[in-house]
């Protein structure tokens, strides 16, 4: 029963008609909407909330381990448990900072400042706040993790050096990534904050050792809060490193040192593989595996005896008497001198209005080769230097390996120095004078050798002409096993030698060791025979004789102007493996610093346990 | 005295319609609160606010509407003292001032206009039978009876309640009928208001409609509620990523999820299908209010059925649109959706009266 009629207002049926299309067309304007939002673009929202939800983390890859020849590890990876802040994830800074110091029990400036050096990343990237803060830090962030939204922990894996300074040269050390090298190694995958290898076989074997990160897809709330997480690709270790390296030698030679500084290097003579390379003082690569600190990086770079320096490669030291065996072999080949050539020695050889002096005052008398090289007698090779003349002098040494880099793998090996008289009318525009070839004969004067060279050239020697370019990497495997990066055996050179001159100059090195007056008894051997030559390299050059006078008054000469002891050596020495040399940096006298530590590295070579040093040098004047 | 014709001619449709979206609304928000810890789950208090919106709703079908007509003048005189309370006195919330603390309650009187409005502009329309529509200063009693508590809301502040407000009585004024030549002017006018009006709104209102027309412009801040639930929304799909599996939600990037963005998750969750059912329930609601009003015994009751219709009507436009990207984001709740007493209560106000004028359509 229609009542319309009673209150109708005229037109209400229109008007009711009117309001129902009105909601029923709104409603479906509403409709448009999801459907243009639902359906037309689904895609690009259900992008979105993945975005929302999504955060990708890269898994560091563990470096590659590096082992000696033998497979002992001597550098490894160890987790590092660090903590970094998602900043679009987190509410209260300044609450967040001080609660995070007290659970990881650190100052809130630090952390303050770490946050500050984030301030440019873009908000998605987390900003590094504490790095390697122990696994117990580790667990009570973790646990509390609902109090300190944002915040992310990380497992990441450092470099760990089991043997603290150990080679730390050869392995050298990794350090952040720097601006320039982001760029040329761009297409590497690089990234901001990545570690990479700065010197050494770290540097060197970058790309083998590095490996390849992995990636984690964490589930997220708004807050940044781990809900699940997913491990999207596993991170690819980086390859296992072989060194030709033997761990107790190098241990050995390191030992024997001691407190000294120098230079040690051992060469296979059949192979040129290192066996050991020595530079002393040392650093520890830890340091910089964990972020060195400014203080910490200002006091290696201003120790005055240089730990960062690979003195192996870079130190450049006059060979002194070590180069005698140039010298012999340069005169022997020119034909100038035969092994039975004799000089006197009384003491001191006069060239023009200039004396020069033997070490040994009294003089050697009447001495031939083999007494020569035995007893260091400078004025024999004062006269045979003389008579070869420098070029030909130079000529010997540059076959024999000196004077340039040896090719040897590691960065920054410097050339040393040969004089030639072209050379010297390049330099100093000036002629070349006799008496700079005497003093070059005895390896002072200019010439510069690096203790690597110097095991190069001993090398050459023991193995009867071949100069063998050193190598350091015996092979690089992948998990598998499989070789990527075999050694080779590299050849730079083979010298002519006439057989006897070669012959007679070994017999003078065994001399050196084994006889009674040698220079170098200090390395002899029970039961396997060494051959050697000691050296002592003057620091201070050019001394006047009235200065010498005066130092001698003087006890102590200061530490610096102490003259560098230098030895080379090969054994056995009938059939030679290995070639040793060793510079011990102000040691003053090759028989006493030097020797000594290169009969430690043959001894634990031969295997021959330490023997007690066999009675008094002969003469250790040299 | 009771009328058995009442019981016979109670209105099963509206209820179980209302019902049927009050359940949907519930499970709902189950699901977008699922992750909260709290003592009483979010879902069992919104159960029980239906309950005492139910209760409310069948206390307000035992008397007759009709009595209303007369006590309507009183309601909002009343209302317009606690609107004044509120505003000396009120307790301040998140920097605006809108509820009296009863103590056990709070007492949101911006909540309760909109009834006492509906009834007032009911009584003052039903008594005018105007052949040839409302003319100008017709229709300055109803626009002063509108503004004044519109004003009063609006300085809480609570734009969302003031334009609610307003847009219930000017649906029904319009409805009532307005002759073209004051709907012009008024037009005009009512143009002017806007462009006025944009001065007199606070820093954080203009914010909110300048990043609703862009919400680029501040995503971490007052666009991040526009830009997370059309991701909310959109994500959904056709179909949806299914009950409780919502990641946008469950994961709190949307935030207000069970209050003002429960649709978002529903969206996310049931796709456009579920949406497509949801809305033609909520439309069906609306049409079903038009027909009772329709069919009502009275002008009052034609007027005051209207009334709530446009309150509904309103609040589901402007909720939707508003979560939808399509409308500024200003605190609508949905109704029977949104988490919470106040809007329960209301609503379930309206149902009641809407149940009421359906049982009595034979009552003369």
């Amino acid at each position: 029963m229609s009542i319309d009629s009673e209150w109708a207002i005229p037109g209400l049926k229109n008007r009711f008609l009117l309001i129902s299309l009105a909601a029923v067309a709104i409603f479906l304007l509403l409709l448009c909407r999801l459907w243009y939002l639902q359906i037309i673009n689904t895609e690009r929202y259900s992008e979105l909330s993945e975005k929302n939800r999504i955060r990708y983390l890269p898994i560091s890859a563990a470096r590659g381990p590096i082992f000696d020849r033998d497979g002992k590890l001597l550098v490894d990876t160890r987790p590092s448990f660090d903590v970094a802040i998602m900043r679009q994830d987190m509410d209260d800074k300044d609450l967040l900072l001080e609660r995070l110091a007290y659970y990881l029990d650190a100052d809130t400036e630090t952390l303050g400042r770490n946050w500050k050096s984030g301030v440019g990343f873009p908000a998605y990237r987390p900003v590094p706040l504490a790095e390697d803060v122990g696994r117990d830090a580790m667990e009570r962030i973790q646990e509390n993790s609902v109090d300190l939204p944002g915040v992310l922990t990380e497992v990441r894996s450092i470099r760990a050096y089991p043997y603290a300074d150990f080679a730390a040269h050869i392995f050298g050390y990794l350090g952040e990534i720097t601006e320039r090298e982001l760029q040329t190694r761009g297409g590497e995958g690089y990234r901001g904050g990545d570690f990479v290898g700065k010197s050494g076989v770290e540097n060197l074997l970058e790309p083998y050792l590095r490996g390849s990160e992995g990636q984690r897809r964490l589930e997220v709330d708004v807050k940044g809060k781990e809900l699940r997480q997913l491990i999207v690709r596993e991170p690819m270790p980086g390859n296992r490193v072989y060194l030709s390296l033997r761990h107790d030698l190098q241990l050995a030679a390191e030992t024997a040192f001691g407190d000294q500084a120098g230079s040690a290097v051992v060469l296979d003579v059949r192979t040129g593989e290192i066996l050991a390379l020595v530079s002393r003082p040392a650093f520890n690569p830890e340091l910089f595996a964990r972020g060195i600190t400014g203080p910490e990086w200002i006091a290696l770079l201003q120790d005055p005896r240089h730990p960062l320096q690979d003195k192996a490669i870079k130190g450049q030291y006059p060979p002194g008497s070590t180069f005698k065996i140039v010298t012999a072999l340069a005169a022997l080949e020119a034909g100038v001198v035969t092994p039975s050539t004799s000089y006197d020695c009384e003491g001191s050889m006069t060239l023009g209005d200039s004396k020069f002096r033997c070490w040994k005052k009294r003089g050697h008398g009447r001495t031939d080769l083999e007494k020569a090289l035995r007893e260091s007698c400078d004025v024999w090779f004062y006269k045979a230097g003389l008579e070869t003349g420098i070029d030909r002098l130079s000529e010997m040494a540059f076959a024999l390996g000196l004077g340039a880099r040896t090719g040897f793998p590691l960065d920054g090996e410097k050339d040393g120095l040969i004089p030639t008289k072209q050379w010297k009318r390049k330099r100093f525009r000036a002629p070349w004078y006799n008496g700079e070839t005497v003093i070059a004969a005895i390896g002072q004067g200019y010439v510069l050798t690096t203790p690597l060279q110097l095991a190069v050239m001993t090398a050459a020697v023991a193995n009867g002409g071949t100069v063998l370019q050193p190598t350091l990497i015996k092979r690089v495997e992948d998990w598998q096993g499989k070789e990527l990066l075999p050694s080779e055996r590299m050849i730079s050179n083979t010298v002519q030698l006439r057989p006897g001159n070669l012959a007679a100059v070994r017999r003078g090195l065994e001399a050196v060791v084994n006889a009674p007056h040698g220079t170098g008894w200090a390395s002899r051997l029970d039961g396997v025979k060494v051959a050697g030559k000691t050296g002592t390299a003057q620091v201070v050059r050019l001394k006047s004789d009235e200065e010498k006078e005066k130092e001698k008054d003087e006890k102590e000469e200061p530490y610096r102007f102490r003259d560098h002891a230098l030895f080379v050596a090969y054994a056995p020495a009938a059939a030679p493996e290995i070639a040793v040399s060793v510079v011990v940096e102000h040691g003053e006298h090759g028989g006493s610093a030097a020797a000594p530590i290169a009969r430690n590295i043959l001894e634990t070579y031969f295997g021959l346990g330490t023997q007690t040093p066999v009675g008094e040098p002969g003469d250790a004047g040299d | 005295m009771f009328d058995r014709r009442l019981l016979t001619h109670f209105d099963w449709v509206l209820l179980l319609m209302i019902g049927l979206i009050a359940c949907v609304g519930i499970l709902n928000l189950y699901s977008a609160t699922a992750s909260w810890s709290a003592a009483t789950p979010v879902y069992l208090k919104q159960i029980s606010w239906l309950g005492i919106g139910l209760l409310i709703a069948f206390a307000i079908c035992i008397f007759d509407y009709r009595h209303l007509e007369y006590l309507g003048f009183l309601f909002y005189g009343i209302n317009i003292l606690l609107l004044l309370f509120v505003l000396f006195f009120g307790k301040t919330s998140m920097g605006a001032t809108r509820w009296i603390d009863l103590g056990f309650f709070q007492l949101q009187p911006s909540e309760i206009m909109k009834i006492v409005i509906i009834i007032t502009l009911a009584r003052y329309f039903g008594d005018r039978g105007n052949l040839r529509g409302h003319t100008f200063s017709e229709l300055l009693p109803p626009f002063l009876l509108l503004g004044f508590p519109a004003l009063l809301i609006m300085k809480q502040p609570d734009l969302g309640t003031a334009m609610l407000v307003l847009f219930i009585g000017g649906t029904m004024a319009l409805f009532a009928g307005i002759r073209r030549g004051t709907l012009a002017v008024l037009s005009v006018l009512g143009t002017a208001a806007a462009v006025g009006g944009w001065f007199l709104l606070h820093d954080y209102q203009k914010e909110r409609i300048r990043t609703f027309l862009n919400p680029e412009r501040d995503p971490l801040g007052s666009g991040y509620h526009i830009i997370q639930s059309k991701i909310a929304v959109g994500s959904g799909g056709f179909f949806g990523k299914g009950f409780m599996e919502g990641t946008q939600s469950q994961l709190s990037f949307l935030p207000e999820r069970h209050t003002d963005f429960a649709f978002s998750v529903f969206a996310e969750e049931w796709g456009f299908a579920g949406c497509l059912v949801l809305l033609l329930l909520y439309l069906l609601v609306i049409l079903w209010g038009i027909y009772i009003a329709r069919r009502s015994s009275d002008r009052f009751g034609m007027y005051l059925a209207l009334g709530v219709v446009a309150m509904l009507f309103w609040h589901m436009v402007v909720n939707l649109g508003m979560v939808i990207g399509l409308l500024p984001v200003v605190g609508v709740p949905l109704p029977l959706f949104s988490y919470g007493g106040t809007s329960m209560i209301t609503t379930m106000i309206g149902v009641g009266l809407l149940l009421n004028i359906s049982m009595r359509r034979f009552m003369f």
